[in-house]
């Protein structure tokens, strides 16, 4: 079997694994429709002014699809390579001859097709219940949502490199998002001449939100693609990278 | 016979502690060899060096004739691992669990074929995690068979279980020898080594004290044979015709000739018309060996 189709396998088992257990499927499917369906309601009848009046909800939709990517792919991979690793379950398959880069190939692969559905699954709801309308850029959308599963992937791993045990992972984890996640304006439209908004250029949720945004947005024109966000994204993917090869561990830490 | 492992003066330092200082050994194509010693002698850091996990800091090995550090992959095409602890992933059942394994090796054994092996068919889609402990670590065991390796390593494949279990483990390592593999395992029960491994090595401190089978291994063979009786307590000991120590009314004597000293011993208690309670002959057992190779002084 040729390494390509390994690597589909692997897709399919993560896959198994990921919707067979309930606290990575809960907490990736139904935090963010949860959120949704929250804030979404609240807000029904508010507009945005500085997005030139647009309606909470066509701001909101692309917000919460870039949460939930983030909670499919960093949130999942740092908790659930933590809880592997301090397990032996990594090193065990470190002791099959399946090279590393299938096996994370299919964590990864797995984070983004459970990102895709839930874009899916969020835009659905968003036009359905809450007159959220989609411009013509589903390529844009699938593009955006993609390269931010990857970034977001890479960070996730580069974290777990970090976190001591399986125990602490969770808690690390929100840790490091959930501040980010509140200045980056995910659950309430923030002032782009603010101070919290200029921290939160410098790092990647607030582009990701922009990035998705960009396939929504009524006025925006192209293909719904921000390149300059992905950029910056971008940036973050690579030291994730450099983070997680340079310091991945295999073997739980002893004593 | 060629040899299946080759470890030449391997030395391993963790810090300040020596976990290895230089270990040789060689195992034959065909064999089960056990690595007996007591906790932290150095018998995982030798497997996972020989699993290519880790690196020696001095010293060569060779695994079926790679160096495991090399070519790891390849190594682990022909190599099962069963580590000392047992992680399986816990939602897939058993048959997806070795069908996924299986897809990773050249010329896998069919499922059905390694489930029936270790005693799991009747379990085959049950998921990983409602498998009791024995039966986790024998699909860990299943794993390890599944790609068809020429040799199988087994990290203390019996530690905690109870005796039913390890009979069992015994008699599934057996099998697997039967097969024609060549099986490395490490154990610190005694009996364990002596019931299935052609040859032992005792590894204590980071080094090899003592290789051999189970029957000749630290001289057991040669060693003076020991007899032991209880007299009487009509009969002064003073009359007996050979020397003895008595420890708590057991008189025990060593010797190297014990037809004719249990011949003295036995014709002058008949002579006399006594009876010797308790009389045995005997060589140290293993254990015996083991704890005076092992001693900690």
């Amino acid at each position: 079997m040729t390494d390509a189709a390994l690597t589909l396998r692997q897709v399919r088992f993560e896959q198994k694994q990921f919707f067979r257990n309930p606290a990575s499927a809960f907490f990736a499917m139904v935090f963010p429709v949860m959120f949704l369906v929250i804030f979404g309601s609240i807000n029904r009848s508010s507009t945005i002014a500085t997005l030139q009046g647009i309606a909470f909800n066509q701001f909101y939709v692309p917000a919460i699809i870039a949460f939930g990517v983030i909670g499919a792919t960093y949130t999942n991979l740092a908790i659930a390579m933590s809880i592997r690793r301090d397990l032996g379950v990594l090193k065990r398959m470190r002791a099959t001859p399946l090279p590393a880069w299938v096996f994370i190939s299919g964590v990864i692969g797995n984070a983004i097709v459970v990102s895709l559905i839930l874009t899916v699954l969020t835009t659905v709801i968003g036009t359905l219940f809450y007159g959220v309308s989609v411009p013509e850029r589903e390529l844009g959308l699938a593009i955006d949502v993609v390269v931010g599963a990857l970034v977001f992937c890479a960070l996730g791993l580069a974290l777990a490199t970090v976190i001591p045990n399986g125990d602490a992972a969770p808690a690390i984890t929100n840790f490091t998002l959930l501040p980010v996640v509140f200045i980056s304006g995910t659950f309430g439209y923030i002032d782009p001449s603010s101070t919290i908004s200029r921290i939160a250029d410098l790092f990647p949720v607030k582009h990701f939100n922009q990035a998705v945004f960009a396939a929504f947005d009524p006025h925006g024109s192209g293909i719904g693609v921000s390149w300059r966000d992905l950029a910056v994204m971008g940036i973050w993917g690579v030291f994730g990278v450099v983070v997680a090869l340079r310091n991945f561990r295999w073997e739980p830490r002893r004593g | 016979m060629t040899a299946a492992v080759v470890a030449r003066d391997v030395r391993k330092a963790y810090g300040e502690v020596q976990a290895l200082r230089g270990v040789s050994l060689e195992v034959a194509e065909g064999e089960v060899f056990a690595l007996l010693g007591p906790n932290g002698a150095g018998k995982t850091t030798l497997l996972e060096i020989l699993e290519g996990f880790r690196r020696p800091d001095a010293g060569s090995v060779s695994v079926l004739g790679l160096d495991p550090h090399a070519a790891p992959r390849e190594l682990r095409r022909q190599v099962g691992i069963v580590l000392q602890e047992c992680a399986l992933p816990p939602f897939l059942s058993v048959s997806e669990l070795l069908d996924m394994t299986a897809a990773y090796y050249p010329a896998p054994r069919p499922v059905a074929e390694i489930v029936e092996l270790v005693g799991l068919a009747d379990k085959r889609d049950a998921r990983v995690k409602t498998l009791s402990g024995g039966q986790q670590r024998r699909l860990d065991l299943a794993q390890a068979l599944i790609g068809d390796p020429r040799l199988i390593v087994l990290d203390e494949p019996t530690t905690g279980f109870d005796p039913s279990a390890r009979r069992a483990a015994w008699q599934l390592v057996r099998d697997i020898q039967g097969l024609g593999k060549t099986i490395l395992l490490t154990t610190h029960y005694m009996d364990e080594a002596q019931h299935l491994a052609d040859r032992i090595a005792v590894i204590a401190h980071g080094e090899l004290i003592a290789e051999g089978d189970a029957a000749s291994i630290g001289g057991r063979d040669k060693a003076a044979a020991q007899i032991r009786f209880a007299l009487p307590d009509s009969v002064d000991p003073a009359s007996l015709p050979v020397a003895a120590v008595a420890a708590d009314g057991i008189f025990l004597l060593e010797t190297d000739h014990p037809t004719r000293v249990l011949a003295e011993l036995t014709g002058w208690a008949v002579a006399h018309d006594l009876e010797l309670p308790g009389l045995s002959v005997s060589r140290p057992s293993l254990e015996d060996v083991y704890l005076e190779l092992t001693r900690d002084d």
